[in-house]
């Protein structure tokens, strides 16, 4: 299995509860995850009701079962930083620069410089090892950009390709595209039952693959339970209003006949469970439109209450469930 | 004064706002609908047009990144980057509605074109850095749909403008983005180190230059001397003929507070986006830029919110249950259709403490009228899968409940918040809105003068039916 799992999507379809939840459920017995965010909005820590992460890598969960997953925030500022202080040594020149907006400067009129170096600090986690030749993670889990950008920010060889021909960025870039274009990575979307989101996953998926980048699952978040099936609708098109108010006077819910309490309760209703039934059907709809790009999908619930620790936990085993591990 | 009545001691609910007498106005010259991403902003605006056109009004609606279905059913799926008549629409009052598609590489291209001979033009489409810039720096679609408002604006065509704005996570992008593009472009930095010929001389910039010198050494060893030249020969094209990227951005920002604009914030009653909208709320009133009102939109209603999510599941789990009758001869596993049960399994004829009385109810009036008559298998069948659907149909009507609620006190402390702010709820509709009919729709919602959320007030459980 991949040890770099990038996690990518629609805006607000799950992208960062996605990941943490499977960098929890990747995290089985004896095994050592890293949970990396790369657009500096500390979500990561909200998820985990912990203050804000430090570019530094911290341990903030005990996944069930005993692994461990460890967190980092990477501040492409910080990483550049890194990399001047490595290749030219520039002491405390680097921090000067940082004061002047130098740093923020290059990040900015070169993108791409930014992606190479947020994509490099994690393929270094995957690559590195420790002394006794043991891999420092299992692997790492990337809450990435959404599915408009991803590629671009993946793709970094291109990005830079416009930058300095030669010196530490370029080898860099290189080194990155060796594992990112490698079986070593897998980049999963995130998406909803509905139309725009699975539209983007769709464009997103053909926009990967013509790159050369490895597509891993389609995961579907925010799933709604089922709570009246196919032979529950089907007998919904034909019955009388009658029998059903019967039934729901059986239930304690008043008179069945005109006028009757329960007898009121049937339009009502009968017009929610049809709103239920076009959903229903569009879900069933986006459903197989997902279906025709023949990955692998998964689904994941919906928490009503919203989500919180407790959730987390939930969709990881969920996914554990389903075979991500 | 008068006594507070104590039996509406309640909240109470924010003024509703009026649409109709907005979009009627002739004097509201632009409606700017923002909002975090997917809350709707592009859906309500496309919808506010197509009322006021529909009312009279001369409307063009500037969509960002409509759904595809959308933008075919308004025929803007081309795009031309220029508005284009949307057909289908009753024009007998007098109106008409445009629509356009914001393609912000070629309305930055176009901003080229008309600024600079054409010569001088094509060198800066051909540079590599304007290339990037146009093509999505971060704040470039803010600062296009803010150029593409203004220049409708400009244009003088139409009485009403509908602006969407660009999908990010906050609604405030829109405001912000396109200055800080600006003053980026325009930056000392940039300049400084674009041009540090310049700074020869003075003698105060000594340290700065030192600093400046190893700046783009370091940089030039990094991104690379040709990129850098491309920085400085694009700024430079720029300057001689565009007069400022931040001069530009502020001209737009002010038409935003001219007399005739009003802003609708939309949001969907969840905790994040309405805290985004009271942000937004509160900026719009920082920079007096004034705020017609707020839409709320995809909420739920219910026909029946007198029934509450609790006796709706009591009442389907007694449907469940076995019934006594069913207990004899054996036909309790027939009775029982697996799919109803949960994990608990089939209960074992001969339990009948199982079929107890509803609970806290009264055994109905009505039992008799339901109870199999024996002798038809086939009735019975019908029956209990009657049953099990009117069991669904209540499950369905608690989780309904349950989110109704939910949203209520979400609107509700937003409302406790800004009590000031006027609000219209849309109610979510079971599919997408992909076309004039659906957009009518969700106009006549966002125009009703009713809330499809029940008040606090009115959630009193319903009176015993059973007497
Ligand atoms: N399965 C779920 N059930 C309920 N709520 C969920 C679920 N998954 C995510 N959420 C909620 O949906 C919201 C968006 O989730 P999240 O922040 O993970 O999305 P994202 O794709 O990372 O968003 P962004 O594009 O802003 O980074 C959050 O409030 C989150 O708690
Ligand atoms: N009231 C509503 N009921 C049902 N679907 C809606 C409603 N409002 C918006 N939608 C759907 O939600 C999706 C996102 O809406 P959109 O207007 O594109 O959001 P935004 O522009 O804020 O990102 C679209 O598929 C749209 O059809
Ligand atoms: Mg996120
Ligand atoms: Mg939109």
């Amino acid at each position: 299995m991949s040890r770099l799992q990038v996690v990518s999507g629609k805006g607000g379809t799950g992208k960062t509860t996605v990941a943490a939840a499977l960098a929890l459920a990747l995290a089985t017995e004896g095994k050592r995850t890293l949970l990396v965010e790369v657009e500096g909005r500390q979500g990561i820590a909200q998820l985990f009701e912990t203050e804000a992460l430090p570019y530094e890598e911290r341990k903030i969960a005990v996944a069930p079962g005993g692994g461990e997953v460890y967190a980092l925030a990477i501040d492409p500022e910080l990483a550049l930083l890194d990399y001047l202080q490595m290749f030219y040594k520039l002491g405390s020149a680097g921090r000067a620069l940082k004061k002047l907006g130098a740093i923020d400067f290059a990040t900015t009129i070169a993108p791409g410089l930014r992606d190479v170096l947020l994509t490099g600090k994690a393929c270094e986690a995957v690559r590195r090892k420790e002394r006794s030749g043991r891999f420092a993670y299992d692997y790492v889990v990337m809450d990435a950009p959404p599915t408009g950008r991803i590629t671009r920010f993946l793709n970094v060889n291109d990005e830079v390709a416009g930058l300095a021909k030669i010196g530490p960025i370029h080898n860099q870039a290189q080194a990155v595209m060796r594992v990112l274009k490698s079986p070593e990575t897998a980049v999963h979307l995130v998406t909803l039952l509905e139309e725009m989101p699975v539209q983007e996953t769709v464009d997103g998926i053909a926009e990967l693959r013509s790159a050369r980048l490895p597509v891993g699952r389609i995961i579907v978040n925010m799933v709604r339970p089922e709570v009246l099936d196919e032979t529950d609708l089907e007998l919904l098109r034909t019955v009388p209003r009658s029998t059903v108010a019967r039934s729901l006077s059986s239930a304690g819910l008043g008179g069945a006949r005109r006028g009757g309490h329960a007898e009121r309760l049937v339009d009502p209703l009968l017009t929610q469970a049809d709103e239920y039934a076009e959903r229903y059907t569009l879900e069933h709809e986006q459903r197989a439109v997902l279906a025709e790009v023949g990955l692998p999908l998964h689904e994941l619930p919906l928490f009503a209450e919203g989500m919180d620790l407790a959730g987390l936990y939930e969709l990881a085993r969920e996914l554990r469930e389903q075979g991500v591990s | 004064m008068s006594r507070p009545d104590p039996a509406h001691h309640h909240l109470s609910p924010a003024r509703l706002l009026d649409v109709d007498p907005l979009l009627e106005d002739p004097q509201t010259r632009i409606v700017v609908c923002c909002g975090s991403g997917g809350v709707g902003k592009t859906t309500t605006a496309a919808a506010l047009g197509l009322r006021a056109a529909e009312r009279g009004r001369k409307v063009v609606v500037l969509t960002i990144d409509p759904a595809r279905r959308l933008a075919q059913s308004m025929g803007i799926d081309s795009l031309d980057n220029t508005p284009r008549r949307v057909k289908g629409i009753d024009e007998t009052a007098g109106g008409e509605l445009h629509a356009m598609m914001l393609d912000m590489k070629r309305t930055f291209d176009e901003i080229v074109e008309a600024h600079a001979d054409r010569e001088r033009a094509a060198a800066i489409l051909g540079n590599p850095f304007y290339q990037s810039l146009s093509a999505g720096f971060a704040g470039t679609q803010e600062y296009m749909a803010m150029e593409k408002l203004g220049q409708l604006r400009a244009r003088d065509e139409w009485d009403l403008i509908v602006v969407d704005t660009p999908p990010s996570r906050s609604a405030l992008d829109f405001l912000d983005a396109p200055k800080r593009l600006g003053s980026f472009l325009d930056g000392r930095l940039i300049r400084l180190l674009t041009a540090p010929a310049k700074l020869g001389g003075r003698a105060g910039m000594k340290f700065l230059n030192v600093g400046m010198s190893m700046m783009t050494g370091t940089l030039g060893k990094l991104l690379g001397g040709q990129l850098l030249k491309d920085v400085q020969t694009f700024v430079s094209a720029m300057d001689t003929t565009f007069g400022g990227f931040r001069t530009r951005a502020d001209a737009t920002y002010k038409l935003l507070q001219a007399p005739g604009t009003a802003f609708l914030v939309v949001a969907a009653p969840e905790r994040d986006a309405l805290r985004e909208a009271a942000y937004f709320v509160e900026r719009l009133a920082a920079e007096d830029m004034p705020l017609a009102g707020l839409v709320l939109n995809r909420v739920h209603g219910s026909g029946a919110d007198g029934l509450s999510a609790e006796r709706a599941l009591a009442a389907a789990e007694n449907l469940e249950e076995p019934r006594i009758v069913d207990q004899e001869d054996g036909k309790a596993l027939l009775r029982n259709s697996p799919d109803a049960q949960d994990s608990s399994g089939s209960p074992t004829p001969g339990t009948p403490a199982l079929a107890s009385a509803p609970e806290g109810g009264s055994p109905t009036e009505h039992a008799e009228d339901t109870e199999p008559s024996g002798d038809a298998e086939h009735a019975e069948d019908t029956e209990r899968s009657v049953d099990r659907l009117t069991a669904g149909l209540l499950r369905l009507h608690a989780d309904r409940m349950q989110l109704l609620s939910r949203e209520q006190r979400t609107r509700d402390r937003f409302t406790a918040l800004h009590p000031e702010v006027a609000v219209t709820e849309v109610a979510a509709l079971p599919g997408d809105v992909h076309d004039l009919a659906g957009l009518r729709d969700i106009g006549d919602r966002l125009a009703a003068d009713a809330r499809e959320l029940p008040d606090p007030a009115d959630r009193t459980e319903a009176p015993e039916a059973s007497a």
